[in-house]
């Protein structure tokens, strides 16, 4: 059990550290290293616990995909060089109730979870789930999420595809003028589109846009 | 004493997988340069030992005595960090491949998301190294190569779905124990070839070698770096190339299952028949850069999106209702 207590007690002081340092580092993309390194030790404490499934997913959902759209956006809008602008500017201070608000409301959220869970025993052992040791966790989590839960699975994808395609409508400009190349009409182009054969009189030539 | 002791030995294993993964790297860029020439009726690197053999090794010591530049604009430590994580994670993930039934580093149940999951790290070597240039060409190629491999990914990702259809097991020897009648090429011949493709444009292999792209960029995100930082670049790119070629291999050629299961074959080892079909599949990459010219980016996004995802997913619920249909799905 040392060594589990070792790897234990590495990934959850990195987890944390770099939680911190992801608020309190002043370059963003600094900020989203932190933040990956923080999903990377979380996965790491996932597999930890036995849910490997869970932990390949959050690095493969999180790490690979949305912390790289993260890094993307934030290299592209160059936001590093406008480190501490909020705090300092006069009239951009009206953001600072809004996120206390969210603030305190995430506060109050993780009391009730954390609280749930502490004070609660009766809510743990009230899920009906029956874990089998005996088959692995992707299928055990496959056994639950397509069985007993289809619904609200459906129902949760059914939320992000609609967010996906909100995205796209809010996002999209159909611009004039662009011009695009149509594969169909290029491979469909036959020589004599093209090239046309023309018997030229001896000193009058050809006008070219004929 | 005990923990030392499975300390030494995992290192030993490690090693024993590790050193000749990387001397296989410099065999193949041998390879690749060879094939390369050879396509285009040039004689190639011929020169350095039998063969031209040692020419890698001469190369990396050319490299290994030439200078570390780092830019004095550049990010230092990201900057430093790159070619580190590229080389990591490259190597990383040959823990999960196996060699035969019981030649595996790490046998763990889900082998397949792992190495999808370290795949997709990648591209953190490129961003990281791009962008810590702080110069124009490395930052434009990150950003193509972090577009181009987000995008690919997610038909890798599809592709890998209908093999595990076709299995019932996230674990790589599960999958191949699962070929042991008929390989997944022939049923899925459509996936491997979207998988073969999206595996050149994953790795940023021409033809879609744009992050990189020398008439544009440069050298892409490469551009900053010098001596044995470029050499780690390199020598990641090309383990990740040989590991994307072990994936195809695994996933749709029956891994270290010998083709005809009769008495000759089944002497040779498993491992032989791996690196043969590895290198199969790495010789047909090294092809596909000595005949194809390069793809336009938005062509590049164009396939990944409108072809090969539609594609992909039309095959897994053609799988899925066939298998469902037929009553074949695997059921443990």
């Amino acid at each position: 059990m040392l060594a589990h207590a070792i790897f234990f007690y590495t990934f959850s002081f990195i987890a944390i550290v770099s939680a911190i340092m992801v608020t309190v580092s002043k370059n963003t993309v600094h900020s989203v290293f932190f933040l990956i390194l923080d999903f990377i030790s979380i996965s790491c404490l996932f597999i930890m616990i036995g849910a490997e499934f869970l932990g390949m997913i959050m690095l493969i959902v999180y790490v690979g995909a949305v912390a790289v759209l993260f890094l993307f956006v934030v290299m592209m809008l160059n936001v590093a060089q406008q480190k501490n602008q909020w705090f300092s500017a006069q009239e951009s201070s009206k953001h600072i109730p809004i996120g206390l608000i969210v603030s305190v409301i995430i506060f109050f959220e993780l009391i009730i979870v954390i609280g749930g869970w502490k004070y609660k025993p009766d809510l743990v052992s009230a899920m009906s789930l029956t874990i089998d040791k005996n088959i692995t966790n992707t299928h055990s989590i496959g056994y639950v999420l397509y069985t007993d839960y289809i619904h609200v699975f459906q129902l949760s994808g059914m939320i992000l595809l609609v967010a996906m395609i909100g995205a796209i409508v809010l996002t999209f400009r159909q611009r004039s003028g662009v011009k695009r190349q149509s594969y169909f009409s290029q491979i469909s182009r036959e020589r004599s589109d093209g090239v046309e054969l023309i018997d030229v009189e001896n000193n009058k030539g050809v006008k070219s846009d004929d | 004493m005990e923990y030392l002791n499975i300390i030494f030995l995992q290192t030993y294993k490690i090693l024993f997988l590790l050193v000749p993964v990387l001397v296989s790297v410099a065999m193949i860029v041998w390879l690749d340069r060879r094939i390369w020439a050879f396509v285009q009726k040039r004689q190639g690197p011929n020169v350095v030992g039998p063969f031209g053999l040692l020419q890698s090794l001469a190369d990396a010591l050319k490299y290994i005595f030439k200078e570390v530049i780092i830019p004095s604009s550049s990010n230092k430590v990201i900057f430093i960090l790159a070619p580190i994580v590229t080389m990591t994670l490259a190597l990383v993930s040959w823990a999960v491949i196996p060699f035969s039934a019981t030649q595996v580093l790490a046998d763990i149940n889900v082998g397949v998301l792992y190495l999808f999951a370290v795949s997709s790290l990648g591209v953190y070597g490129i961003i990281m190294g791009g962008w810590a240039s702080n110069s124009k060409y490395p930052f434009l190629g990150a950003i193509r190569s972090a577009a181009q491999m987000v995008s690919y990914e997610v038909s890798i990702g599809v592709i890998i779905i209908n093999v595990l259809l076709c299995v019932g097991s996230l674990n790589l020897n599960d999958i191949i124990m699962a070929q042991e009648n008929l390989w997944f090429i022939i049923p899925l011949f459509p996936m491997f070839v979207i998988f073969f493709i999206s595996a050149l444009a994953e790795t940023n292999r021409p033809p879609f070698d744009l992050p990189e792209a020398e008439a544009e960029l440069v050298a892409g995100y490469q551009t900053e770096y010098s001596g044995m930082m470029y050499a780690m670049f390199w020598l990641g790119e090309y383990a990740n190339i040989l590991l994307m070629c072990a994936m195809g291999s695994i996933l749709f050629l029956g891994g270290w299952l010998s083709p005809i299961d009769l008495y000759p074959f089944n002497l040779i080892p498993g491992a032989i028949w791996m690196i043969f079909k590895i290198l199969f599949l790495f010789v047909l990459f090294a092809l596909v850069k000595a005949i194809v010219p390069r793809y336009r980016y938005d062509q590049l996004m164009r396939l990944g999106w409108k072809i090969f995802l539609p594609l992909s997913l039309t095959w897994v619920v053609l799988t899925a209702s066939y298998l469902f249909y037929f009553n074949l799905l695997p059921v443990n």
